[in-house]
């Protein structure tokens, strides 16, 4: 079932992400399904779905990181996993990826002459402090990755990410294990990212209310693209009043399609 | 089914080949800054190769000139096993903890992040075997015919090989009980065969063919050759290269087992 959509000489995209027809395969098992969608410039787009259905993989795909993905996937203009983009994502794992054995500091100077050793001393500092007031821990700086709590790490490893103000943000369930202050604090970080450094933001979560945060939101489940479209869109589509309902009823038909293509197979 | 794929970058030659040096040099800070809030393994680093040789130096009290080619060998091998182990833990826990990912998918290259490796253990090397040679050589009477800068020199390179080495296994360990274990697994079969225990020449002839390719034997060679030897002689220059050589290739397959894209 491969609809070709009549192409005219497309002008480059001016989306953040152009994915057609995207499939990824780990081992034997194919995890995403010819996936279409497109994240546009400067927005907020929510990732979600329940957890095993595709989410980090393709998000994994999009940063350049996840091997045998076929199809057409473009990044900020480019191939996804293309060198020069290298500088311009930023990219947050689920588990904190950052060195415990090393202050929060530290850290972020590492990651900082990573990402751009050409800079000068003074100009690098200044990025690593913003990062640490932007996630708000610039009174635990000197302490070890190691002896943070949880949450603190992961805000850590999303420091990093903010390091060098990137075009794209690909962050993978940000607000987990967070309390309700510091998860609407980082969602006003991320909308004053998308809004004041025109950044673009791909975020999964499987907390549905966080889905109304979103300026757009892509369903997933079971490696498939579900919806695609505004929360509002998405509610009056399916005549609900919340994303949860809307997921849920979205889910359930489908669930319900697939099991009479089972009976009538 | 056909689809248009862009070229699998599964790799990403390009930028991974030129080295970078600030980067370069940024890795082996951040390397040794990591060791240094943690003293004790660097006070073990550094302390138990002194204590072994204290220990060997007594137990062949009534033979010295069993201490001088035990002792030589010994400043050759410490190093190596040393470095092996340190590396593969501390590659092993880069993969585990997701910051290899993460620095794969910065503007970092594959020869960047190894050489900064190379870098900071070499420092951790040249202390520990200096110090080493240095205790032999004066206190524990030691007696080199050669130049000890040039027992220093095997040293050195047999770190950088050990380093290679634990790179290397490193990809191939799931978790630390493994990456441990890979220790008596490559370590142990080139320590019995490089010729401490017994010359090369008096094992079984299928036995020795073996040593022959393996690169710890070159390393205690040429300590053996400084030992007794005033002059650089072929054979030194040979193990030297050898053993330079072995580390180079070793390094390059463990870069190879750095994979941006992973499944």
């Amino acid at each position: 079932m491969m609809n070709y959509v009549s192409e005219p000489s497309r002008p480059p995209a001016p989306d953040a992400v152009h994915a057609e027809n995207v499939t990824v395969a780990r081992g034997p098992r194919t995890v995403l399904h010819h996936l279409g969608f497109t994240v546009p410039r400067g927005q907020i787009t929510g990732l979600l779905g329940p957890s095993g259905c595709g989410k980090s993989t393709l998000m994994r795909s999009i940063v350049g990181t996840q091997a045998k993905v076929t199809g057409t996937l473009e990044v900020l203009g480019r191939p996804a996993g293309h060198p020069t983009l290298r500088s311009r994502i930023g990219y947050v794992t689920q588990a904190p990826s950052v060195y415990d054995d090393l202050t929060v500091r530290q850290n972020l100077d590492y990651f900082a002459a990573i990402l751009d050793p050409g800079r000068a001393t003074a100009e690098r500092r200044q990025d690593v402090e913003r990062a640490l007031t932007d996630v708000d821990l610039t009174s635990r700086a000197d302490a070890l990755a190691g002896n943070l709590s949880g949450g603190q790490r992961s805000r850590v490893s999303l420091a990093v990410a903010l390091l060098g103000t990137p075009e794209l943000l690909v962050l993978d369930e940000p607000t987990v294990g967070l309390d309700p202050v510091l998860r609407r604090d980082l969602w006003n970080l991320f909308h004053d990212l998308a809004a004041t450094r025109g950044a673009t933001l791909l975020v999964s979560s499987h907390v549905m209310d966080e889905a109304e945060r979103c300026h757009r939101l892509l369903l997933m489940r079971d490696g498939r693209i579900l919806a695609d479209g505004t929360p509002k869109a998405l509610r009056t589509r399916t005549g609900t009043d919340t994303v949860e309902a809307a997921f849920l009823r979205l889910v359930d038909e489908a669930t319900a399609e697939d099991r009479t293509k089972e009976t009538t197979r | 089914m056909s689809t248009t794929t862009h070229p699998a970058r599964t790799t990403g030659t390009a930028p991974a080949s030129a080295l970078n040096v600030s980067r370069t040099a940024a890795t082996a800070a951040r390397v040794l800054r990591q060791l240094r809030h943690d003293p004790r393994t660097i006070a073990l680093m550094i302390l138990i190769p002194c204590l072994m040789l204290i220990l060997l130096r007594y137990v062949f009290d009534a033979s010295p000139r069993t201490f001088d080619s035990i002792g030589a060998s010994l400043l050759g091998a410490f190093p190596l096993i040393t470095m092996f182990l340190v590396t593969s833990i501390a590659t092993l826990r880069e993969r585990t903890s997701g910051t290899l990912e993460r620095l794969l998918s910065m503007p970092l290259g594959k020869a960047d992040l190894i050489a900064g490796y190379a870098l900071a253990f070499g420092a951790i090397a040249v202390v520990q075997s200096a110090l080493a040679t240095g205790l032999a050589v004066w206190l524990l009477g030691l007696d080199v015919t050669g130049s000890p800068w040039l027992l220093l020199l095997v040293a050195l390179l047999d770190a950088l090989l050990g380093t290679a080495l634990g790179l290397f296994v490193s990809a191939f360990a799931a978790s630390e009980f493994q990456a441990v274990q890979f220790m008596p697994a490559v370590i142990f079969p080139q320590l019995l065969l490089c010729g401490l225990f017994t010359p090369r020449s008096d094992m079984h002839p299928v036995l020795e063919a073996v040593s022959d390719a393996l690169p710890m034997s070159y390393a205690v060679d040429g300590m053996n050759e400084v030992l007794h030897h005033t002059d650089m002689t072929a054979t030194f220059v040979r193990d030297v290269l050898i053993v330079a050589g072995c580390a180079l290739l070793v390094l390059g397959l463990g870069a190879a087992t750095l994979r941006r894209r992973t499944e």
